[in-house]
């Protein structure tokens, strides 16, 4: 076979294997080559599994050539491809930019430790997505879970230490709620391949065992996606850990765990199961208003910018599960593409905010005072960024709001949009708390004379925001394929 | 009544699975000490392992090779499964106690209320990260 028949599994294991080189080499540049070298051919992959799914369907590779429901099955559909693309674009952007930016943070006899880290993350969230195996599913994501854990406890502050054990202990009992659920599924269906186990699930519609399994995975997965009340562990670990990391995190890990939910809610146990047999949707819509409201307000009583975005994280995951809740291909639209128009806009907030700490030392609204001035491209760029996340027109961000607002209005639920939008104008107030201490307030002394953002810095940062602004004008391309991605999920099963 | 009895024998690796579970979740909410969390985590983690084995013995079945005289198998599926899941596991141990060693450097204990108030005490987000 040719390589692009391999390309699914190509897609996992060049990060998988990657990392291990990058310990044995040892040197930090060659480590950094390395990864570098491997995060971009992920992306080329997933680049080529995107173009192969949207021309000719859905690509379904055996591992090790043991057919299906036997064998491992990876197995790239539309929305598979579509986060893919967005998981190893983003880390194809973030790893030049690290170089710098941990140079600054981390100290660098572990630098090459890092490069490991950050690669089998990767390769953690890549497996998560492409592989149509249950508890894979549960073995990828606690690869990417236990990489990630390193990685946030990199941070020069003590406090990362704790925030990284906090969500140790979180994200674990989140992956076992998962296993049990998944254990559950078992028991019942006798498989685990996903599909196959969505066509078996038909026999033994409404069990009580299998009710139990959709509780266990919601809460399990809801833990992963910080859907409000369940994320503690989200600001500290955003806040603490090195400005590579927490850009990497917001626009990836989350966004993941909201990609899985939507597997097993719309390809696993069908829709009908779902939202049919308990009151999933009354839950799910309470809660992501629940999110939109709280962690909004929360992020406008923030001091630190990074902690302030953080919180806003958990608001915009809000939106994302208010989508999902509508079980109506348009909410499905909004979720899938605020999935991908967040992942990059937060992406792009993260990303300059690592510059402002190298600048200004430090990220707490006290001590960014004047940075219009001191850095306007910067401040320029994190204020677009706001824009999206309060989802003004032009912007990434409006799209998503947008397909909400239709969604619900399709349902004639005409309060829902008047909670979307209430909910933005708070996202108003937090973008506004930055802009008052960027432009209104006259520059620190002592945060003059800062080194000079590197373009390896530069440059990654500039094209999120870019991305942020092109997509939010012309949103042909995502939302055309997050619309087919949403059709595919709902029409093809049950 | 027997019924009932029949009932509890026949679930009873569910009772002990359950038991472990809430024990384990239990621990993990109640202590603050973060080393007992973390045996809390691990029980929690045991009972999942257990869900996923107990069904897949039968009584009088064998390990799945064909042989004379064998006809009745249990699913070695689940126990290949729940090595992963042991691997896994451990993994999470040994980083949770790493971070916790890490933890014990940085601020002199391992108990969450005193970690809480000792960066309570330090104030400030403005202030220059502590060397470590």
């Amino acid at each position: 076979m040719s390589l692009a028949a391999h390309l699914p599994a190509l897609q996992v294991v060049v990060p998988l294997l990657a990392a291990p080189l990058t310990v044995l080499l040892r040197r930090r540049d060659l480590a950094f080559g390395v990864a570098l070298v491997a995060s971009w051919a992920a992306l080329a992959a997933a680049v080529a599994l995107w173009l192969q799914v949207e021309s000719g369907g859905t690509v379904s590779y055996p591992i090790g050539n043991w057919p299906p429901p036997w064998g491992i099955e990876y197995r790239v559909d539309r929305l598979t491809a579509f986060v893919l693309v967005l998981v190893a674009g983003v880390a194809a952007l973030v790893l030049p930019y690290s170089r710098a930016s941990i140079e600054a943070e981390v100290p660098p006899q572990q630098h090459y430790l890092f490069y490991t880290m950050f690669l089998l993350c990767l390769a953690g969230l890549l497996g998560i997505t492409i592989t149509g195996d249950a508890f894979n599913v549960f073995v990828f994501l606690e690869i990417s879970s236990l990489a990630t854990y390193v990685l946030i406890a990199l941070g020069r502050d003590r406090r990362a230490l704790v925030a990284s054990y906090q969500y140790l202990i979180m994200g674990t009992i989140g992956a076992t709620f998962f296993v049990i659920g998944v254990g559950l599924l078992y028991l019942m269906t006798g498989t685990l391949n996903l599909a196959d186990m969505g066509r078996r699930l038909a026999d033994v519609h409404g069990t009580r065992p299998v009710l139990a399994a959709l509780a266990f995975v919601t809460v399990g997965i809801s833990l992963k996606l910080a859907l409000f009340p369940l994320h503690q562990w989200l600001p500290d670990a955003y806040t603490h850990a090195p400005s590579a990391v927490s850009a990497f995190l917001a626009a990836t890990a989350t966004k993941v765990a909201v990609y899985v939910l939507v597997r097993f809610y719309f390809s696993v146990f069908g829709h009908s199961q779902v939202f049919g047999r308990l009151p999933t949707q009354e839950v799910m819509l309470l809660l992501a208003l629940a999110g939109m409201f709280v962690a909004s307000a929360i992020a406008i009583l923030q001091t630190d910018l990074k902690r302030l975005f953080a919180y806003s994280s958990v608001a915009q995951i809000g939106y994302i599960v208010l989508g999902l809740s509508f079980d109506t291909t348009s909410g499905l639209t909004a979720t899938i593409v605020h999935l991908f128009n967040h992942g990059i806009t937060k992406g792009a907030v993260f990303l300059l905010l690592g510059g402002v700490a190298l600048v200004m030392g430090g990220t707490s609204l006290a001590r960014i005072q004047g940075l219009g001035r001191r850095m306007p491209l910067t401040s320029f760029g994190i204020v677009l960024c706001g824009l999206s996340l309060i989802g003004v027109p032009g912007t990434a961000g409006f799209v998503g709001k947008w397909y909400l607002i239709l969604a619900a209005l399709e349902q004639g639920q005409w309060w829902l949009v008047f909670m979307i939008v209430a909910s933005s104008l708070l996202a108003v107030a937090y973008v506004w708390r930055f802009v008052e201490a960027a432009y209104f307030r006259e520059p620190r002394q002592d945060t003059a004379g800062g080194p000079p953002v590197p373009w390896s810095m530069v440059v990654p940062a500039a094209l999120l925001v870019v991305a942020t602004v092109y997509f939010g004008i012309d949103s042909s391309l995502t939302a055309g394929a997050a619309a087919r991605a949403a059709a595919d999920l709902l029409g093809g099963l049950r | 009544m027997t019924s009932s009895a029949a009932t509890v024998g026949g679930h009873f690796t569910y009772f002990v699975t359950v038991f472990l579970m809430i024990a384990g979740l239990y621990i993990l909410i109640a202590r603050g000490n973060l080393i007992k969390k973390l045996v809390g985590l691990g029980i929690f983690q045991t009972s999942a392992y257990l869900l996923y084995l107990a069904p897949g013995k039968l009584v009088g079945g064998t390990a799945p090779i064909l042989a004379a005289g064998f006809t009745v198998y249990s699913n070695p599926l689940p126990h290949v499964l729940i090595l992963t899941a042991i691997v896994v596991g451990v993994a999470t141990l040994a980083l949770g106690l790493a971070l916790v060693v890490r933890i014990r450097e940085a601020y002199d204990c391992i108990e969450e209320d005193e970690i809480l108030a000792s960066d309570a005490a330090t104030g400030g987000r403005d202030e220059p990260p502590p060397t470590r």
